[in-house]
């Protein structure tokens, strides 16, 4: 058998997986392998700035395409700069392969120039990780690395590869896919369980969806199946923010989005439902608020293809531990068998209407400011009028939540932000990252005047690849959601949350070779996000908006979804030590 | 504001899991990572080919956690099984103890004695020591030594705890 570098081998297997993409950064202890990229005939590699952009532009690559994100770093502070992306993609669920050099296997434990103990590092904030210390399992490793980021409950994967075994030589032959045996993800659900669910569900009369995340990972047609599901039950929809787009946002069934910042009718339905059916969501702290309030009187059945959600924070009446498009299967099939219909839900959609003329989303505006709702709700209104799809992504902070509330979602895979770990930094390189996989999307990143600033030089990487991605700041000059929690805390004291010294965005986007618009008033909203839109290139917006704006509704830490905070006049400035403890 | 506890119970764990490098650190940086308890933790291969290790976690916790901790395991990708043994059911646990006891006459005459009634064997002796060797529970191990402590006990070398369920089927 003919012999291959461990490089040529890694490379081979990425072709062999389909990879197109590799986003990375070189360094002594990858050399080798970016020799055997070089000049590759199909797989691209993106140069980023700064390895966190790499592994958040794979993360915005995964999310929007369904493919695993590919990302290659050179040992030490390669690796460790990594590190944060790689748990972002932990705690969101998304496919991830990262490979990193590491220093030769002879020098391993020497304290050797640029070595960390990047295994060890990342054994917490990866689904698996593996140091391969022969190039003769190398192959093996790589392919099962695969297999494990992309199915289960997907996550990120490092395989960290010594120089050494980068350059040694073993016999190649494309392996077969050989798994641990312990690994093995239930994907389809317990018949009994679905048994249970569907009873439940045709019981109930005041049901609600309560969607997820999950919903996203399990592909397009896990989507497809919960709108039936929802028409056949005629049950409202509500979705966490990592689950926007599964649902139709312009359906009459969806209430939006739920939480310490959902709507008013998405927290009151789960605070007073008799059934939640949980689809790939998993009760974080953000959706439930006070625990011992969460939904009091409602019996709950959980779908999750990882057992340890089921049970974690809230205890629920059904488990179904299958992959969310499996479960909707069965359980739409065996309602049908059972020739179940549609409950009358009028009682409850009239306690909803009343909920929902709440307008809890609505604000006030004054004629002089722009409201940052209203910048939303207008580059929503010229998104569709473009009639092209598109992307949206967002870094951390109240502009998210805005996002969340003021965009309409319609489709999965087209909303890309960071939930479980709220990454400021994530929403400017996840947008290169679906830009690469989208070519013909338009992917626009909405940003706050601080996130932005946290892989501001990705950049470069977006001129160097002529991707026309757009990042649209609401500029608030301030690290707003931090200001806001100050002012709900502790008294308005603002500490350390202006954004002193901005630069100006629209000078730095033509340093880097964009187009820069700055936005700074309301007459000139509309016509700003157009020549955004219209404009072919890479564009950086300088949205300037009301600076003390905050964001509502808001159920505070600590509190139940009966107490959420509907404006600013309900903010008393102080709370108790035990809400002030809680995230 | 003060932090509150909650009430814990002992469990024992018995896990199997491929024998590669860093399952230790993977097994109990989840321990500390998610803020779970190790009592004793033993480990060693039991297959002929050495692929494959017998975990033995003994823990504690509200049952809401000890659920946790056992779906936590049984993700891990090298992990094969994880069973409560408290909770499948009888079950035999064991760990051995090398006990040291310094003293010259009637607390080394005592400590022989004691070392009987508790079936503890001699296995190293000098004119003013004795270590011993017991085997049993916890709990039995702890009285023994308890005893010890007041006739000249030097040091203790514990294993931590191994289980199996009782009967005839493998776990
Ligand atoms: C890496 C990181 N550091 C700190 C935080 C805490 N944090 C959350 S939101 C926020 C302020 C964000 O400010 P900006 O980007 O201007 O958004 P705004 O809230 O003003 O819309 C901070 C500091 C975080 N989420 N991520
Ligand atoms: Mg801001």
């Amino acid at each position: 058998m003919a012999e291959k570098s461990g490089a040529d081998i890694l490379v081979q297997c990425l072709v062999d997986l389909g990879v197109e993409v590799v986003f990375g950064y070189p360094g002594g202890a990858v050399l080798p392998i970016y020799d055997a990229l070089y000049n590759h005939p199909t797989i691209r590699h993106v140069l980023v700035r700064h390895e966190q952009g790499a592994t958040h532009m794979a993360e915005g690559y995964a999310r929007s395409t369904g493919k695993p994100g590919v990302v290659l770093v050179t040992s030490g502070p390669g690796a460790t700069n990594a590190v944060t992306g790689i748990t972002d993609a932990l705690l969101d669920s998304i496919p991830m392969i990262v490979i990193t050099g590491q220093v030769p296997t002879q020098l391993i434990g020497t304290d050797a120039f640029q070595e960390a103990d990047t295994v060890g590092i990342t054994r917490h904030c990866t689904k698996h990780n593996y140091l391969v210390k022969t190039p003769g399992k190398l192959a093996e490793v790589i392919h099962e690395a695969f297999h494990i980021a992309t199915t289960g409950r997907p996550g990120p994967v490092v395989v960290d590869i010594p120089k050494n075994v980068q350059i040694a030589t073993a016999p190649y032959a494309k392996p077969e896919l050989k798994v641990h045996a312990s690994y093995h993800p239930q994907t389809k659900a317990d018949a009994a369980a679905i048994d249970a669910a569907v009873e439940m569900l045709a019981a109930a009369e005041r049901p609600i969806l309560y969607t997820g995340g999950g919903v996203i990972n399990s592909g397009p047609q896990a989507s497809a199946l919960l709108r039936e599901l929802a028409a056949l039950t005629g049950a409202p929809v509500t979705s966490t923010l990592m689950g926007l787009g599964a649902f139709p946002a312009s359906s009459d069934q969806w209430v939006g989005m739920l939480g310490m910042h959902g709507t008013y009718e998405a927290n009151w339905a789960m605070n007073q439902a008799d059934l939640i059916l949980c689809v790939g969501a998993r009760f974080d702290d953000r959706v439930t608020g006070r625990l011992d309030a969460f939904a009091p009187n409602s019996r709950k059945i959980h779908i999750d293809i990882d057992r340890s959600s089921i049970n974690k924070i809230v205890d629920v009446d059904v488990a179904v531990v299958a992959d969310v498009a499996s479960a909707l299967d069965d359980i739409i099939a065996l309602w049908k068998q059972r020739n179940h219909q549609k409950s009358d839900l009028t009682e409850w959609w009239a306690r909803i209407a009343g909920w929902r003329a709440k307008k809890s989303l609505d604000y006030a505006e004054n004629g002089t400011e722009i409201m940052p709702q209203r910048a939303i709700a207008d580059l929503y209104k010229a998104c569709n009028a473009t009639g092209k799809d598109v992307i949206i992504t967002t870094e951390v902070g109240q502009h998210q939540m805005w996002a969340a509330q003021h965009f309409g979602f319609e489709a999965p895979n087209k909303w890309l932000t960071s939930g479980g770990l709220g990454t400021m930094g994530y929403g400017f390189p996840a947008a290169i990252g679906a830009q690469m996989g989208n070519p013909d999307s338009t992917t626009i990143c909405i940003a706050g005047d601080a996130s932005i600033q946290m892989n501001i030089q990705e950049m470069g990487t977006a001129s160097q690849y002529r991707l026309p991605v757009k990042i649209f700041i609401l500029n608030n000059e301030y690290m707003g959601m931090v200001r806001q929690w100050q002012e709900l805390t502790y008294e308005s004291r603002y500490s350390n949350s202006y954004s002193d010294s901005l630069p100006d965005f629209v000078k730095l986007g033509e340093a880097y070779g964009w187009t820069g618009i700055r936005i700074e008033g309301p007459q000139e909203l509309e016509a700003g996000i157009r020549q955004m839109l219209e404009t072919d290139g890479p564009v950086i917006v300088d949205c300037r908006v009301a600076k003390l704006s905050n964001c509502f509704p808001m159920i505070p830490s600590g509190a139940a979804h009966t107490d959420m905070l509907l404006d600013p006049s309900q903010v008393k400035g102080s709370m108790t030590d035990e809400a002030k403890a809680l995230v | 504001m003060h932090i509150q506890e909650e009430l814990s119970q002992r469990h024992v764990l018995s896990l199997t899991v491929s024998n590669e490098a860093g399952i230790l650190a993977r097994i109990a940086g989840l321990f500390t990572a998610r803020g779970y308890n190790i009592d004793s933790l033993t480990v060693a291969d039991i297959t002929d080919d050495h692929a494959i290790s017998r975990i033995t976690i003994v823990t504690s916790g509200p049952p809401k956690v000890i659920d946790q901790i056992i779906a936590q395991l049984d993700r891990l990708v090298p992990v094969h099984k994880v069973i409560d043994l408290t909770e499948a059911g009888p079950f035999v646990e064991r760990e051995l103890a090398l006990v040291k006891v310094a003293g010259v006459g009637e607390d080394r005459i005592e400590a022989l004695r004691l070392a009987d009634v508790f079936r503890a064997k001699v296995v190293d002796t000098t004119i003013e020591s004795f270590i011993f060797e017991i085997t049993g529970t916890t709990e039995k191990v702890d009285n023994f030594v308890g005893l010890m402590r007041q006739i000249g006990l030097v040091e203790v070398g514990r294993t931590g705890v191994v289980g199996l369920i009782r009967g005839k089927e493998a776990n």
